[in-house]
């Protein structure tokens, strides 16, 4: 029945990114062998993007349920619940490889199809955020992959009118060539039901809607899922091209018709685009689908049907709609100048059948394509790999003695992954919906009200909010990958306690180089055993995410470079009170300044350390010795005193310390206000870096009011078990002014450091 | 008494207009499909920010042609009050109710941050609160460089009609140039989003004015 044309096994299996393994099992499951066009649907359905054939066993050990979480993994996206009837889809996405080849439409449709993957489950998209790496901009062509990026996200993003409201970036000399490029969204629930995937409904329509179906895009999910390569800029036609106008309309063509009851399930075409929707959906219902390729809108003629099969053209949805409201459905969409077709059938059998030319050009068992897709087996290197054991025996005893703290201050705040990031986020629409409470720069995590865009609760005044940060401390993760990803995690939850926030749920991107290394499989099974302990020690479930294998580039000499290997966490956690919330400005002079976490004195707490620290990188050029060993049960306690002081109002600002440490971070809060400080720090058996410029320990810097002192006391006084040091109190004078027991160690301008902050990024940009 | 807001394909700012208007001054408020044409019972008329039809040509220059705004050039003619914020103003250029283009940043590169404004007239409602002659008003575009030729710019000056110009001219626009009116005065096409700056939870409210003025 379905035709076989003879083809070249070998090279079509090469070419589609499969294993000879993966044929024979291939042709077990049909009980015959592929033609070309089926071939191709395994080739994307089984590639590391699609079905996670490598981290599939790592990624089970998370933790995925809560009071709070309403859909968990396996969705295309995640939904929590934030109270009083608000419900939050989120998620975040890779697109690295494709961004790698064509920075600006690469980031681009890494936003689109984010944004997708919120609106398909009939939330509205509320907010973007990004986490982006790059290799030093000494190097022009990492200026124009870090220029080409940022403005691709503002391109997508500021048309489709979705605030880019935070997001982080970092650089080191392993993201050359592999830049990482990680979008999340966040979206409020608009329809009573959050709309799934599956099939439902024997003979119900299926109905195409949005763009048109052409060659763009085509083996994009392969592409993504194998190694980068001089040779990869071949590779341009594998990726997309954006519409953000046409998404705008897609959205709100979308949401009208979820809202009016007529579709029963809806998926969005991402990687894979059509065959990854068909399969999907009928596996997930336990029913089958038939496509007839000939009403497939088509954006060129003489497509076949494996390029109609494989194409990645954006901004394209697949709905199953109840039967009879068809018409109506797409009268909606086409109001919107979108295309819309019913394209084929809801059938009982468990089977997706493809028609093209009027034969069957493909027809394969939705489970063959979708379910029990093929794992790799990696054996797990059970001691540390030796080049990493080698780098812990470094401590930091071997640091030269820190003879000037005022310039390794200024040094540090000269560094890419520390200055600021406004030269990046002044490109990005931060304000439309209206709804921004704090964005990038102003506090650790972004904020936006949640007020509804559609409907009664539109017009009405709203007190609640949703937070939201992505962090990954990379250089920690390329020195203990466990230790890192915990550290990743904490921060994250850091990051909103400081604003006011409770983390409620994780979004995780697993960026990392090939797993079939054994060190490459070691640092993503460890990082995955970090994400999992600390997600369970601060109560912030896994939702779902992404996984970004094979990031690293084949070296003019053959050898691969690898990335450090980064895994992202999206975190977001709810606001109950948006006029409470925080920044990490000093709001006043005569202001009280308190650390919380390991006090600056402890000289030996393992939590805290110079080992993977930016200073430490920039004081012997290189990363070595084991990072501090985050301790879960204090960052829990740190953040659980930050939300209560902010919950009663004490505190005039709240910041953590993370990269560069105590120094740096008290430093961005004097840049952020233009005041000043005077603090005191007691180094007791610790040497003056460690004091200054260690990294880890859970720690928050915090300033309290005059009037508020009395009550912070008291809230301290309850909280004996944590360490709560006072360091000194905010001037109107702008200077900086650090010192020890026995010293001024540190006295700079405030507005000098601000010009080194600011200017270093547009410095190495070459612009203004 | 009520506004209406015209709402494109890819206009999107509209609601945040709508918020602003209705959600935090009380002024009701209707979104207008652009394929409407019966703009009469509406007070005043706000052409929203957005990229009406992707603008992937030059800004604006698609939506004009769109039937609301067939009638709006009459709504206008008989004297109605029409406010062209960003894409809005783009698109009023276009019509030819407003003189002169908006181009390419200077910079090439999209700018969204507070911009400190001066007030150069106070000739028109629109301004008439501002007595302390300057606000700031958040900008975020990437095509909101004021071009004009010199006989325009002597018009636009001779007549008064210059409204509000940049402390610190971030897109290169000429005469520091950020909005401008009509010779009436009805008309006032703004690079700035005066909706962004109404609600105190989100931002300042150096807006509000300006928008209680679309009501005279």
């Amino acid at each position: 029945m379905v035709s076989s044309p003879a083809y070249d096994i070998a090279a079509a299996l090469k070419q589609e990114g499969l294993k000879p393994s993966d044929w024979d099992e291939i042709c077990r499951r049909l009980g015959r062998e592929p033609n070309r066009a089926e071939l191709g649907m395994f080739g994307v359905m089984w590639s590391e993007h699609c079905c996670y054939r490598n981290s599939r066993p790592l990624l089970s050990g998370f933790p995925t349920e809560g009071p709070r979480i309403l859909v968990g993994p396996g969705e295309n996206a995640g939904v929590v619940d934030l109270g009083e009837g608000h419900r939050l889809a989120f998620k975040i996405e890779s697109h690295n490889h494709p961004s790698a080849v064509e920075p600006f439409q690469g980031a681009a449709t890494g936003v689109g199809g984010i944004l997708r993957d919120i609106f398909t489950m009939g939330a509205r998209p509320i907010a973007l955020l990004n986490a982006l790496r790059f290799g030093p901009l000494e190097d022009s062509a990492n200026v124009g992959l870090m220029e080409g990026v940022v403005a691709g996200i503002a391109h997508y993003g500021n048309c489709v009118g979705v605030p880019t409201v935070g997001g982080e970036v970092a650089f080191d000399p392993s993201y050359s060539g592999n830049p990482l490029v990680n979008a999340m969204a966040l979206g409020l629930m608009e329809t009573e039901e959050i709309v799934k995937s599956g099939a439902i409904g024997v003979g119900n329509p299926v109905v195409y809607v949005g763009s048109t179906t052409g060659r763009d895009g085509m083996g994009g999910a392969s592409f993504a899922s194998a190694e980068l390569s001089a040779d990869s800029l071949d590779d341009r036609p594998a990726v997309q091209v954006g519409d953000p106008f046409l998404e705008k309309g897609l959205i709100e063509a979308c949401l009208e018709a979820f809202a009016s009851g007529d579709v029963v399930a809806a998926q969005d075409m991402g990687a894979a685009g059509l065959t990854c929707s068909c399969s999907e959906m009928a596996a997930k219902g336990g029913l089958g689908v038939e496509l007839d390729l000939d009403r497939v809108p088509a954006r060129e003629a003489g497509m076949t049907a494996y390029e109609f099969l494989l194409s990645e053209s954006q901004e394209r949805m697949l709905f199953v709609v109840k039967a009879g409201r068809e018409d109506a459905l797409m009268q909606r969409f086409r109001r919107w100048g979108l295309q819309a077709a019913v394209v084929g059938k809801v059938l009982q059998e468990p089977i997706v059948r493809v028609l093209h030319h009027g034969a069957v050009a493909a027809e394969v068992p939705a489970t063959a394509l979708a379910d029990d897709t093929p794992i790799e087996k990696h054996a797990l290197l059970q001691e540390p790999p030796a080049d990493l054991q080698a780098l812990w025996s470094w401590t930091e005893q071997e640091l030269p003695e820190l003879s000037d703290a005022a310039a390794a201050l200024l040094q540090l705040l000269d560094d890419p992954s520390i200055a600021s990031k406004h030269w990046v986020y002044r490109q990005y629409d931060q304000q439309v919906l209206a709804n921004t409470v704090v964005s990038s720069g102003a506090a650790d995590a972004a904020v936006v009200r949640l007020r509804p865009q559609q409907g009664d609760g539109s017009m009405a005044a709203s007190n609640r909010g949703v937070a939201a940060t992505v962090d990954c401390p990379n250089r920690w993760v390329a020195l203990d990958p466990e230790r890192g990803a915990q550290a990743a995690v904490a921060e994250a939850a850091r990051n909103l306690s400081c604003v006011g926030a409770e983390p409620l749920a994780v979004t995780d991107n697993l960026n990392f180089p090939s797993p079939e290394t054994p060190k490459g499989f070691w640092q993503l099974a460890m990082a995955c055993r970090g994400i999992s302990d600390a997600c369970c020690a601060l109560n912030t479930p896994v939702t779902g995410g992404n996984v970004s294998l094979y990031n690293e580039t084949k070296q003019d000499d053959g050898t691969m470079q690898p990335i450090h290997p980064t895994p992202v966490i999206g975190m977001v956690g709810c606001v109950d009170d948006i006029s409470r919330v925080t920044g990490l400005a000093w709001q006043q002079p005569g202001d009280a300044i308190f650390l919380i976490g390991v006090p600056p004195e402890d000289g030996a707490n393992p939590s805290l350390g110079l080992a993977g620290s930016v200073y430490q990188q920039q004081t012997l050029g290189f990363l070595a010795g084991r990072p501090p060993k985050p301790d879960l049960a204090v960052e829990s306690a740190v953040g659980r005193l930050v939300r209560e002081a902010i919950a009663q109002g004490l505190l005039a600002s709240a910041h953590d310390c993370s990269d560069g440490g105590l120094a740096v971070a008290l430093a961005e809060s004097c840049i952020a206000s233009d005041l000043g400080i005077n603090v005191t720090l007691s180094t007791g058996s610790a040497c003056l870096e460690r004091v200054l410029f260690a990294e880890g320990g859970s720690r928050v810097i915090v300033s309290v009011k005059a009037a508020r002192l009395p009550a912070w006391n008291q809230l301290i006084g309850s909280n004996p078990a944590l360490c709560v040091t006072p360091l000194g109190g905010v001037t109107a004078q702008a200077r900086l002014v650090i010192r020890s027991e026995s010293a001024v160690e540190l006295d700079l301008e405030v507005q000098r450091c601000a010009a080194v902050f600011r200017d270093a990024l547009p410095r190495r940009m070459h612009s203004e | 008494m009520s506004i209406g807001v015209i709402v494109f394909p890819g206009s999107n700012c509209d609601r945040d207009v709508q918020w602003a208007t209705e959600g935090c001054l009380g002024i009701s408020t209707r979104r207008v499909w652009h394929e409407e044409t019966d703009l009469s019972s509406f007070d005043a008329i706000v052409l929203p920010g957005g990229f009406s039809y992707g603008d992937y040509l030059r800004c604006g220059a698609i939506a004009r042609f769109a039937p609301a705004l067939q009638s709006l050039i009459d709504f206008a003619a008989k004297g109605g009050r029409v406010l062209g914020i960003c894409n809005g103003f783009q698109v009023l250029t276009e019509l030819g109710l407003l003189p002169g283009a908006l181009t390419r940043n200077r910079d090439l590169h999209f700018i969204c941050e507070d911009a400190p404004l001066k007030v150069v007239s106070q000739r028109t409602a629109w301004m008439q609160g501002y007595n302390d002659g300057a606000l700031t008003l958040p900008i975020a575009h990437g095509e909101g460089r004021y071009q004009c030729s010199d006989e325009t710019l002597k018009q636009l000056q001779d007549e008064d009609a210059i409204a509000l110009s940049y402390g610190n001219n971030p897109n290169g626009s000429v005469s520091d140039i950020a909005g401008i009116t009509n010779a009436s005065g009805s008309v006032l096409g703004l690079m700035p989003h005066p909706e962004r700056a109404c609600d105190p939870a989100t931002g300042g409210t150096d807006g509000r004015r300006m928008l209680e003025a679309l009501l005279g």
